[in-house]
């Protein structure tokens, strides 16, 4: 249905292009500099002219059809079973898949009965909405006929049309945004509101709670453990994690941006550059595996050649390549700010006998705190939302730790643990995992707004 | 009078030569120099970190890019293969090569008895071994009856053993004679030359070492006190009696699977030895002797298998079954084609990225007939034809802060919306592609509107100059000169999209999925999906498989970032 709807839209809508064109060209009469804009915008206006109509009565009329012929097929059981949704959507499973011939078992009359009413009904309907289609196209078609003459202002419809599409897709990056925002923000409110939901903590409890266990009891004689919804442990886990990233990465980052930008010659440059880049680029997938495989070992050797017990998923090894990860995001963000401060500012310091590092520490870096703060504002940020490396190489268990030594969880980690496999949307258990991407999000939004207003705020105005 | 008259200007002479002054100086170059070493050292910490990332990947992928084979001669008989005779093809994919192979094997490694053995033999062969010659009988029957030379795939056992990472294998040639006892069953040989003394004393050494262990957990047990008490006593006791055998160095010993394999290569045969004492030992034929006749000197030695039995995978008849074909010259190591062309497995053997590359092309094709046409016409829209509003300040505010929404997040969207809300199917490179576009829509969004700013005003003006309209300056000419920026902001958003896991274990990509995915409806995997995958799985031979999968991975993003760089530097034009 779909294939034949979208030849009839692109032969229609290549057929009007050229009509339009071609009348265009008939009706200037051999004088093209009379006509108000080129035969192309005309044979577009045309097109466009098709091409809208055509669409609309398929998006519209698709659904209705379906929805129709559902009703049909549900049609031939009783009120009781029609009222029960689970009921309702077993039998619709089952005509759609009797109605294609993919169905297994036996079917009852009733049944045979509902996927030949839906068949007939769909096909009809279809066949109705591809007419309907073709006639809206036809009929659009002969109205841009019609309306084709010399003074006609075919561009500015164009135009006009080209710059609503414009807007719309600008429109998208909000509607994701609202995506985010409404899908999330409704399964957290499930989560602490929803009377239909089992087990779910209140605001506080979820908020304030010490104890992280979301693993609901699946039989009875599992009765022993207790679901806790606490945050606070992953949320420590992160920021242990995330605490241990800036320590690594915020004096690597910051020593390389200074470097980058007022020692190092072309050459240095030449090639550091790449590296940093080569290394932004490595998914976080593959740090994980190294994390794992490789420095979550090493640190647990070491941590035993000194008589230290290191747990294998320690938090330390997880925060050490995190704060690899980061290296190149804040170095690339303090050299954008260090290189932006004014040459006049560098010659004056020197002016004045100061070395270069006394330049650096007492003129370059106070000029650009505000934009350093916020690049590291966002790589918090970035660490906190990280989900691979903490997933591969951080723990499952949620301690309420400080000790960089041990296994801690993470957010990121939770969501992925939860969520992974399959999911049912009516326990708290999935919707717990909501819960945490709605916290993350304005986490990492809170710190985003913060860096911008940092900058914005205390930028000094040169030149 | 606005002049500025200086009444007392504090005068102090400075002595620049002096003692004071030239040391602060010098401090003070000191410290630079400190400062400037402490910028080096932190750029070359991140490439020396970079790098280690690099090679370890790279050490631990390389083995598996081959792939070891038995290459045998292998007789197709009729009355197995096709014992109806009617050469029908179903038949003949469906028969039992398995057999077929099995009495190649046989045939290659003689004189083995005992149902074990005969199991572990043919264990040494991946449970997809058969599948060409299966296919290469079925396309061509007439090879039925006739003797035909293929290759084998082993399982990941062996093929970790041929690649050397199970156990060394050392070889020792006698010094004095040495006489079996039988050819086969458990059997002495009687050394002239004390030539096991050596082993004796390793073996003793290895009890001694048990000693320490066993002391080390006494102590811990006599800490915790009266709860450990009974353990601490047969701590005690297993020290003492271990004391009194290392306390005789002429005694024979027991050899145990904790310690090294010592094994007998004598008159064409391979014997596992239980007991030795410096002159002789008793021990297990696994590979027939020829006779019982005395082997002279040079003519017989003691092989050492370094890893204990029980510490590694393929066990000590494994080995000598494999150092057997190996020395028959049946052993052969090829490129590792699976890896390339076949989904993936539960066997590592058989394991291979094609669907999951498949999967992340499939997924990178959804993604690039979304993002792009949006992402620059959003761009387009707000660079020249939005109106300076409201609205349009919040869509501004709002793309800089989804690019910095964690992956995470895009994957809950995909999740809520794509497959509850929608009802898309799970595991789909569309819903995949659908997430990993919005993901990259500010990326692109950003890059595009940075690349048509650096266009100068001057074209747009000229263009408005000779008649054009806004919208015809801007695509006829303002949006071509902004095309290479875009399509290297472009690139490197895709390259961002090909390396992201994260939402894409949200909407279910995280599937053990053998086909090939046809379709962008087809359940299929992602490259790093698979990579984590692989990552989680216990047998070692999946961590090389794992690493090589990086090194497609991150040899694929090289050549995409490379793309972005060349095509930077080769269209990117300054005005």
């Amino acid at each position: 249905m779909a294939y034949q709807f979208f030849a009839a839209l692109v032969l229609l809508v290549s057929t009007a292009y050229v009509v339009g064109h071609r009348r265009a060209l008939s009706v200037a009469a051999g004088r093209l500099h009379d006509l108000h804009s080129l035969p192309a915008y005309h044979g577009l206006f045309s097109a466009i002219g098709v091409f809208v109509p055509m669409l609309a009565v398929f998006v519209l009329g698709a659904p209705l059809v379906n929805w129709m012929a559902q009703s049909a097929a549900l049609g031939n059981f009783d009120a009781a079973i029609q009222a029960d949704p689970l009921q309702r959507s077993v039998i619709l499973r089952d005509a759609v898949s009797l109605a294609k011939g993919q169905f297994g078992g036996d079917a009852s009359p009733e049944l045979q009965q509902a996927a030949a009413d839906f068949k007939s009904v769909l096909a009809n309907g279809n066949w109705a909405v591809l007419g309907l289609s073709i006639a809206a196209g036809l009929a659009a078609l002969a109205a841009a006929f019609g309306t084709i003459k010399v003074p006609f202002r075919a561009r500015k419809h164009v135009e006009r049309f080209t710059k609503i599409v414009l807007g719309a897709c600008a429109v998208v990056a909000v509607l994701t945004t609202i995506g985010i925002v409404f899908s999330v923000a409704f399964e957290t409110y499930r989560f602490f509101f929803d009377p239909a939901i089992k087990g779910k903590p209140s605001v506080t409890s979820f908020l304030f709670g010490l104890e992280w266990n979301p693993q609901a009891a699946m039989r009875a004689d599992q009765g022993a453990i207790s679901t806790a919804y606490g945050f606070v442990p992953l949320l420590v886990g992160s920021l242990l994690i995330t605490f241990i990233a800036i320590c690594v990465a915020g004096p690597l980052g910051l020593f390389s941006a200074i470097f980058l930008s007022e020692y190092a010659s072309q050459k240095v440059r030449a090639i550091a550059k790449p590296i940093l880049e080569i290394l932004a680029g490595i998914p976080t997938v593959v740090l994980g595996f190294f994390a794992a495989l490789t420095v979550a070992p090493l640190i647990r050797g070491l941590g035993e050649a000194y008589g230290l017990n290191v747990a294998s998923e320690s938090a330390l090894a997880a925060g050490l390549v995190m704060g690899m990860m980061i290296i190149p995001f804040i170095s690339s963000l303090s050299d954008d700010v260090i290189t932006a401060v004014p040459q006049s500012m560098r010659d004056g310091s020197y002016a004045l006998g100061a070395t270069k590092s006394e330049t650096i520490r007492q003129v370059l870096l106070p000029a650009a705190l505000p934009g350093i703060v916020s690049a590291f504002m966002l790589a918090i940020s970035r660490a906190i939302g990280e989900t691979m490396i903490v997933v591969m190489a951080a723990g499952l268990a949620a301690n309420l730790t400080l000790n960089p030594l041990e296994a801690v969880t993470t957010i990121t980690v939770q969501i992925k643990t939860i969520l992974v496999g399959d999911q049912e949307f009516d326990s708290a258990k999935t919707l717990a995992a909501f819960a945490l991407g709605f916290v993350l999000f304005f986490v990492t939004l809170l710190l985003n707004y913060i860096a911008l207003r940092i900058v914005r705020k205390y930028r000094e105005q040169y030149d | 009078m606005t002049d500025l008259t200086v009444t007392s200007v504090p005068s102090r002479s400075v002595q620049f030569d002096s003692a004071e002054m030239t040391a602060r100086v010098k401090r003070r170059y000191r410290s630079e120099r400190r400062f400037k070493a402490l910028g080096g050292g932190a750029l070359l910490l991140t490439a020396v970190f970079v790098l280690a990332v690099l090679l370890d990947i790279a050490f631990k992928g390389l083995p598996a890019f081959t792939q070891h084979y038995l290459v045998l001669d292998v007789p197709v008989k009729a009355e197995i293969v096709d014992p109806k005779g009617a050469r029908n093809p179903d038949d003949l994919r469906s028969a039992d090569y398995f057999a077929v192979m099995r009495e190649a094997l046989t045939a290659a490694v003689p004189g083995i008895e005992g149902r074990v053995a005969k199991k572990k033999l043919t264990g040494l062969l991946s449970s997809g071994a058969g599948n060409d010659l299966r296919d290469r009988i079925a396309a061509d029957p007439s090879l039925i009856g006739t003797t035909v030379k293929v290759p084998l795939l082993l399982s990941d056992g062996a093929d970790l053993y041929l690649k050397g990472q199970q156990t060394a294998v050392s070889t020792i040639p006698g010094r004095g004679t040495a006489t079996p006892s039988d050819t086969k069953g458990d059997i002495t040989i009687l050394a002239s030359a004390n030539d096991f003394a050596d082993d004796l004393v390793a073996v003793k050494k290895t009890l001694a070492a048990r000693i320490e262990d066993l002391q080390v957990r006494l102590q811990r047990a006599e800490a915790r006190g009266e709860s450990q008490a009974s353990e601490a006593a047969s701590l005690k006791e297993e020290i003492v009696a271990l004391a009194a055998r290392v306390d005789q160095p002429a005694v024979a010993e027991n050899l145990d699977e904790k310690m090294p394999s010592l094994l007998v290569s004598i008159n064409g045969g391979l014997v596992k030895l239980n007991t030795i004492s410096n002159d002789s030992a008793t021990g297990t034929v696994i590979l027939p002797l020829n006779t019982i006749d005395e082997a002279r000197p040079l003519d017989w030695s003691v092989v050492t298998y370094a890893k204990p039995e029980s510490n590694r995978k393929t066990s000590d008849i494994e080995v000598a079954y494999l150092e057997k074909l190996k020395a028959d010259g049946n052993v052969e190591s090829r490129f590792n084609t699976i890896f390339f062309t076949h989904g993936d497995s539960r066997e590592a053997e058989q394991a291979g990225i094609l669907g999951s590359l498949v999967g992340s092309v499939l997924m990178l094709i959804v993604t690039l007939s979304l993002a792009l046409p949006f992402g620059v016409l959003a761009a387009v829209y707000l660079e020249e034809f939005a109106p300076k509003n409201k609205f349009t300040n919040l869509i501004e505010i709002n793309i800089n802060n989804l690019a910095a929404v964690p992956s995470i997040v895009f994957g809950l969207l995909g999740l809520a919306v794509f497959l509850n809300f929608f009802g898309l199917p799970r595991s789909a490179p569309l819903v995949g592609g659908l997430v990993l576009a919005l993901m990259v829509l500010p990326t692109i969004i950003i890059a595009a509107r940075a690349s048509m700013k650096a266009v100068p005003p001057s074209i747009k003006e000229a263009a408005l100059g000779v008649g054009a309209s806004h919208q015809q300056a801007i695509f006829h000419h303002v949006l071509p000169l902004a095309t290479p920026g875009i399509m290297t902001g472009t690139i490197i958003g895709m390259a961002h999209a090909l390396g992201e896991t994260a939402p894409l274990l949200m909407i279910g990509m995280l599937a053990f999925i053998v086909d090939v995915p046809q379709g962008l409806t087809d359940p299929a995997t992602a490259l790093p999906a698979q990579i984590y995958i692989w990552s989680d799985l216990p047998e070692q031979a999946f961590e090389a498989k794992t690493a090589a999968a990086i090194m497609v991975l991150l040899g694929v993003l090289l050549l995409m970032n490379g793309m972005a760089i060349w095509l930077r530097s080769k269209f990117e034009r300054r005005w």
